[in-house]
């Protein structure tokens, strides 16, 4: 699958207004030939879930800061459920500890990428992931 | 001989010099070209002459003396050190009361009040959007009951008080006057800050609720409402701190936080607020950040330029109109998540930066803050970093110690110009609201996010644990683990809360405030009224978002 194919969309879901991740990588990705959709602050996991669907992606690339990832990031992976749209990859970005990762990868987030993680590597795992599925 | 000559002479005794260095570059060349975050190209060496044009009168003076370059007083740390003060709230009114508590009997001089998201953005914890966020960057305050607690055994009288909050800063100050007053403490005696500082919410924070003009009017409220009763309040700290987290740089950072104060003086003087009268009580926020002779460089040229600032452009007379009092936080974007205690020797060197660039208090990020939000442990070794550069290691025996040094005077006057060009290109633009609006800054600090970004993956930039000196296998550290509880709790309270008040008190208040809002009333008063009948916060700002309508934000990507 070539890149110009690869829809993402980048949302800050919560409240939190730390948007530096969410714009470095929505710009690493745009980089990367990839058609990216900025949601902006203070996206509902309901917002983000009907954008998605509106604007067909690929990809959820979900940016949060706030913790409240464990209330907020279950009920989009279970939305997309309802809505038959399981194939959407969920990738969760931001300040998530370590037992909380393996809880959100076992409730169907794809990775959670922390402080530190290299645009590289973002942009390598969609490819990746992409060619898998 | 005359310093010309002088010069001269020392010019071409350099040349020799270098040629003989850049012979044996051949040989032993330099690893890299250096460069500051700001991107100045850094020199070999730095010597007289480069401050060839340098009048010290003119560029530094004695401390506590206009330009304040050398610092805001004339003793500085020799009188008093700094305040130590420790961002802090998590959890329920309770759980922070007590945080605080352990923290003064640590030795720390003055409290920070972190609130959670909902309170920030003016909604009640029960408010759907709410979800998942009640107690969790900070304490939530729904009413005047919260903040009763909140501050219960603190004596207002004798701490100072900073409070991170600025869309509704009115209403939490409000509040903090309510308690003291109960407590029985003369108004006057209230000592502290309010963040307040919208315009750099719309570029770097997040948490604004009412459009740009509303925002101002709010503030200069404040600024005219707050001057007369509480007189030794801060009434905004302007906020670079946010806007280098976000990305920008060194330079960015002072130049559109003073681009920021330039439009709140603006504001004020519009409304017609004599200049003396509030700029006293302005203060500012700023980041320590890595690069260390840069940081420091960086504080001394904001407070040249605040001072010309307000004695050339603005008139001020008053001298602390002209003083750049400032509180300054250690980098939050320069932790890592990989070996979390490296990070204890960032936050020390970074605090030393802020130290030897003369600020007024400091707070120091904790080890695990890439992590979680910092646990007891994490939070006293932060504080005991400042009490070491404080109390054991000798840097504040003198005023000022690198003034004089070729390369920090150098590097102050770069960027000292690099800043005022910044700002002549905001005031060419009509302003910061109107820089802001087109999506000038926003723009700006995206685009230096980014490069850091990219240098950092090309390793251009080296960052300790993270693409260099990597090591597998970490072991995991212990977090602070979040009752989840709180937020049950919390909105149990709220509902008593609501139950047991006056009603038709409330009702009464809230239409006040309608009117005043509708009007062009001080709004002060009417929320001073509200907060003491114990409406709620989400209800004040309710009115508020009803009246003033909300912001929409620019996005700029």
């Amino acid at each position: 699958m070539s890149d110009k194919l690869v829809r993402v969309l980048v949302g800050k879901i919560g409240l939190d207004g730390h948007d530096r991740g969410a714009k470095v990588v929505a710009q690493a990705l745009r980089d990367a030939g990839m058609e990216v959709i900025y949601t902006g602050l203070r996206q509902t996991p309901e917002q983000i879930v009907e954008t998605a669907l509106q604007e067909d992606v690929q990809v959820i690339g979900l940016s949060i800061l706030s913790g409240a990832h464990m209330q907020l990031i279950p009920p989009v992976v279970e939305m997309l459920r309802e809505q038959e749209s399981s194939d959407i990859i969920v990738l969760v970005g931001g300040i998530i500890p370590r037992d909380d990762i393996a809880y959100l990868k076992e409730h169907g987030v794809a990775e959670v990428f922390t402080p530190g993680s290299s645009t590289v590597d973002i942009v390598n795992f969609i490819r990746n992931k992409l060619e898998l599925s | 001989m005359s310093e010309q000559q002088n010069n001269t002479e020392l010019a071409a005794a350099k040349e020799a010099w270098c040629e003989k260095v850049n012979k044996s570059l051949e040989k032993h060349p330099e690893s890299k070209t250096f460069k500051t975050d700001s991107d100045y190209e850094i020199e070999r060496v730095y010597d007289t002459l480069d401050l060839e044009s340098f009048k010290y009168q003119e560029q530094l003076n004695w401390p506590g003396e206009y330009p304040y370059t050398r610092g805001i007083q004339p003793t500085m740390y020799r009188g008093r050190l700094w305040t130590m003060r420790q961002y802090a709230g998590f959890g329920s009114a309770e759980e922070t009361n007590e945080r605080f508590r352990y923290l003064l009997e640590q030795g720390q001089t003055g409290l920070s009040v972190a609130f959670d998201l909902p309170t920030q953005i003016g909604y009640d914890s029960d408010h759907p959007l709410a979800r998942g966020e009640v107690g969790k960057v900070g304490v939530a305050i729904d009413s005047l009951a919260d903040m009763e607690i909140l501050m219960d055994q603190i004596p207002l009288d004798k701490v100072s008080t900073s409070m991170t909050i600025n869309s509704p800063a009115v209403v939490l100050l409000a509040m903090y006057m309510a308690v003291a007053e109960k407590q029985g403490i003369a108004m006057e005696q209230l000592n502290g800050t309010i963040q307040n500082d919208i315009l750099k919410e719309y570029v770097a924070r997040g948490t604004y609720i009412f459009p740009p003009r509303e925002s101002m009017r709010i503030i200069i409220d404040i600024f005219a409402y707050a001057g007369k009763m509480i007189p030794n309040w801060n009434t905004i700290s302007i906020s670079g701190y946010h806007i280098r987290e976000a990305g920008s740089t060194a330079v960015q950072e002072v130049a559109f936080t003073l681009g920021n104060a330039i439009a709140y003086v603006e504001a004020a003087v519009a409304a017609g607020l004599e200049v003396d009268q509030f700029a006293p009580r302005l203060s500012f926020f700023f980041n320590a950040h890595s690069n260390f002779f840069e940081e420091i460089a960086k504080f001394r040229a904001a407070r040249r330029i605040w001072a010309r600032l307000m004695k050339e452009r603005f008139g001020a007379k008053n001298p602390r109109s002209m003083m750049l009092r400032f509180h300054t936080q250690t980098a939050g974007s320069t932790l890592t998540a990989q070996q979390p205690d490296v990070n204890l020797m960032r936050v020390a060197y970074q605090a030393l930066s802020a130290v030897l660039g003369g600020t007024q208090s400091l707070h120091t990020n904790s080890r695990d803050e890439a992590l979680a939000l910092p646990s007891e442990p994490s939070v006293l070794l932060a504080l005991r970093t400042q009490q070491v550069i404080g109390y054991e290691i000798g840097v504040t025996d003198t005023v000022d110690p690198l003034g004089g040094s070729y390369f920090i005077e150098k590097l102050t006057d770069q960027v000292e110009n690099d800043i005022l060009s910044y700002i002549d290109k905001i005031d060419e633009i009509g302003g910061a609201v109107e820089a802001i609006e087109k999506g000038y800054i926003q723009k700006e600090i995206q685009a230096s996010a980014y490069r850091y970004q990219k240098e950092i993956e090309s390793e251009e930039r080296v960052v300790v644990g993270v693409n260099r000196f990597t090591i597998s296998g970490e072991q995991p550290i212990d977090l602070l683990k979040m009752d989840p509880a709180t937020s049950q709790r919390q909105v149990e309270r709220l509902k008593e809360v609501r139950l047991s008040r006056n009603q038709a008190k409330v009702a009464e208040t809230l239409q006040e405030l309608r009117r005043a809002a509708q009007g062009s009333d001080n709004l002060m008063p009417a929320i001073f009224e509200a907060v003491k009948a114990y409406a709620t916060l989400g209800e004040i700002c309710g009115v508020l978002r009803d009246v003033f309508g909300e912001y929409q934000q620019q996005i700029t990507i």
